[in-house]
């Protein structure tokens, strides 16, 4: 059997929109799989390319810039 | 530079707790581990897990280790730094440590919780949280809170009851007041009013009062027949250009502004076959009242003129109030008028409006309901009704016919809103910062919105927003200085060359030129830490503090080396 596909995701996420989101789905127990790590930001337009870039470049299988 | 010299010897001493936030954390992953996986990370020198670290015992352990292991870093992994930071930052700031060299991270809201039935996994992702933000500790510099004067100081501009109920406020908490009025007279549409619904109080008597009260107020100043031409500066530190009533500019300087211009009730010939003699608006016949001069024996009143439809979407909410007050007052007057109320839904919400309501039904003055698709038709000498219940048409001669048209916003709001860069909403009415929590406030830091120029507003409501206005000044101007945090944007002077890149990226025009250096330069109050203009800068000039690139780097680098 293929070894199972676990894919690492870097989300940047907005102070006031998207990482409270996150804390939203914490509060409400969603329950999603354990492979994104959130670096939070004070808002997406903080996130420049190079950071996108860099994270693929070190192997990040996922980029989610979200605000 | 000193103080750089000394920050580059200086050794990392890294402080991580680990909260179990009782069972909300431990309960899902294996705190022990990550606390023994945190002190084992580059810069750490002390990991402690605590049952609760924002507990009092919890605060305490971390004073504690700042002093006894010289900790420069403090990290914890609990809940969120959306709610907890300001504690943990504080009470590092207490014991010693700059509240800058702070670091949180989420092992609860965004860990725990969100994999409670994968232990194994959950912990491993703590792990890689917990070394993330380490990672970026170690990056981490001290900063000082912004700290600027406060002018004591308010503007108001709009001196109808909103406005004057806040400079009242204003005033008897001991702040100074520059009122603002467009018109020669204070007093606004309370002015042309007749009565105050629901005690059917005379509204002159309620407005000379008001009037007489601001204006003998020693710390009040008021320019009437004036206009505020132009705004300059930032919360606590603004200067109004007020044109004054013999079109001299003056400068002002005040800490806060509370914007009540108002609204005005919408006047438009033809509609409903208006004329301003035998078809008016209830605008129109509050004077006729007030006068004595009302003799009609037949009134028909129509609800939701000129609003509810394509052209005008809102309720203007307070005019079925207005009808019924009224009415009411005509039967009053001369309990043999017949009046009819044509209505589509009848808005009188609150306690007292609705007991009106009853009362009104009670004296005989009668509710017809209509469909906006078949609206009344005024004739010259009656109206007719197509009643939706019956399906019949029906006929009201009458004397007179008094439409409640809707508050419309002013035509200069427009040109306030680019003035204080506040934004309108589709009708040209102001929008408060949230609708349930700020509703007073501007999204622009130190402008507060009160009365009709929000949305259309009774007398009562106008001065409780006045007043709420009032207070929400009280909340920034009775400190004494202004504190902001030092996240904000920074550009090196030395490496900037002025391409104004930034410039236009700043969402807060935050960001000005300097024609003489011929670079960009930050007015950190302005600035709201976005940090758009580091993204945007080709020299790395422009930078966020905190979130500067290597701060950020070190997170992403964290990430993978799992």
């Amino acid at each position: 059997m293929a070894k199972e596909f676990n894919p690492k995701i870097i989300a940047f996420a907005c102070n006031w929109c998207a990482y409270s989101a996150a804390d939203l789905a914490g509060v409400s127990r969603l329950q999603y799989p354990p492979n994104i790590r959130i670096v939070r930001v004070m808002c997406s337009g903080r996130v420049n390319p190079g950071f996108i870039l860099k994270a693929f470049e070190l192997g990040a299988d996922g980029v989610l810039v979200a605000g | 530079m000193a103080g750089k010299k000394k920050k580059e010897f200086e050794e990392l001493r890294i402080g991580v707790f680990i909260c179990d936030c009782g069972s909300n954390i431990a309960g899902h992953l294996d705190c022990k581990a990550v606390t023994e996986y945190a002190a084992t990370l580059p810069g750490v020198v002390f990991a402690k897990e605590n049952l609760y670290t924002c507990s009092e015992a919890g605060i305490l352990e971390i004073q504690e280790a700042i002093k006894k292991h010289k900790l420069n870093r403090v990290v914890v992994a609990s809940c969120s730094p959306r709610t907890h930071q300001p504690l943990f930052q504080n009470s590092c700031k207490s014991a010693g440590l700059n509240p800058y060299l702070f670091e949180m991270v989420n092992i609860r809201d965004q860990c725990s919780w969100v994999h409670m039935q994968d232990r194994e996994n959950a912990t491993r992702k703590a792990m890689d949280l917990v070394r993330m933000a380490v990672a970026r500790a170690a990056f981490l510099e001290p900063q000082q809170d912004i700290e600027s004067p406060l002018t004591p100081r308010v503007g108001v501009i709009g001196g109808g009851s909103a406005g004057l109920s806040a400079a009242e406020g204003l005033s008897r908490m001991g702040l100074e007041v520059v009122l603002v009025e467009k018109n020669k007279e204070l007093g606004g549409l309370l002015r042309n009013l007749h009565k105050v619904a629901p005690e059917g109080v005379d509204a002159s008597e309620r407005l000379e009062g008001l009037i007489q009260d601001v204006s003998s107020r020693p710390n009040v100043k008021i320019f009437t027949g004036a206009e505020l031409k132009s705004l300059d500066g930032y919360v606590g530190n603004y200067v109004m250009n007020i044109r004054d009533g013999e079109g001299q500019t003056v400068k002002e300087s005040v800490g806060c502004l509370v914007i009540a211009i108002g609204a005005i009730p919408l006047v438009q010939k033809g509609l409903f076959g208006h004329d301003g003699k035998r078809v008016i608006t209830q605008m129109e016949l509050e004077p006729i009242l007030k006068k004595g001069k009302f003799d009609a024996k037949r009134v028909v009143m129509i609800q939701c003129a000129g609003a509810r439809g394509d052209e005008r979407s809102y309720c203007s909410r307070i005019c079925c109030m207005i009808a019924v007050k009224n009415a009411m007052f005509i039967k009053k007057l001369s309990p043999d008028t017949e009046i009819r109320i044509l209505y589509r839904d009848m808005q009188m919400y609150g306690t007292e409006k609705e007991k009106m309501l009853w009362e009104a039904r009670g004296e005989g003055i009668r509710f017809e309901v209509y469909d906006p698709a078949h609206p009344p038709e005024v004739g010259d000498k009656a109206v007719r009704l197509r009643q939706p219940l019956l399906g019949r048409e029906i006929e009201f001669a009458y004397d007179l016919v008094v439409l409640s048209t809707p508050l419309v916003a002013r035509e200069d709001a427009s040109e306030l809103s680019q003035l204080l860069r506040v934004p309108m909403d589709q009708n040209g009415f102001f929008l408060e910062a949230h609708a349930k929590l700020r509703p007073l406030d501007f999204a622009a830091d130190g402008i507060f919105l009160a009365g009709s120029c929000r949305y259309p507003a009774t007398y009562d409501e106008a001065r409780s927003q006045g007043l709420g206005a009032a207070a929400r000044v009280g909340t920034i101007l009775f400190k004494d200085k202004l504190v902001t945090s030092a996240i904000v944007a920074e550009i090196n002077p030395e490496t900037c060359v002025g391409c104004m890149g930034c410039l236009q990226m700043c969402p807060y025009g935050a960001i000005s030129y300097d024609q003489e250096r011929k670079i960009c330069q930050v007015n950190e109050i302005l600035c709201k830490g976005c940090g758009c203009c580091a993204a945007t800068c080709p020299s790395e000039s422009a930078s966020l503090r905190g979130f500067k690139p290597q701060q950020l780097m070190s997170q992403i680098r964290a990430v993978m080396e799992g």
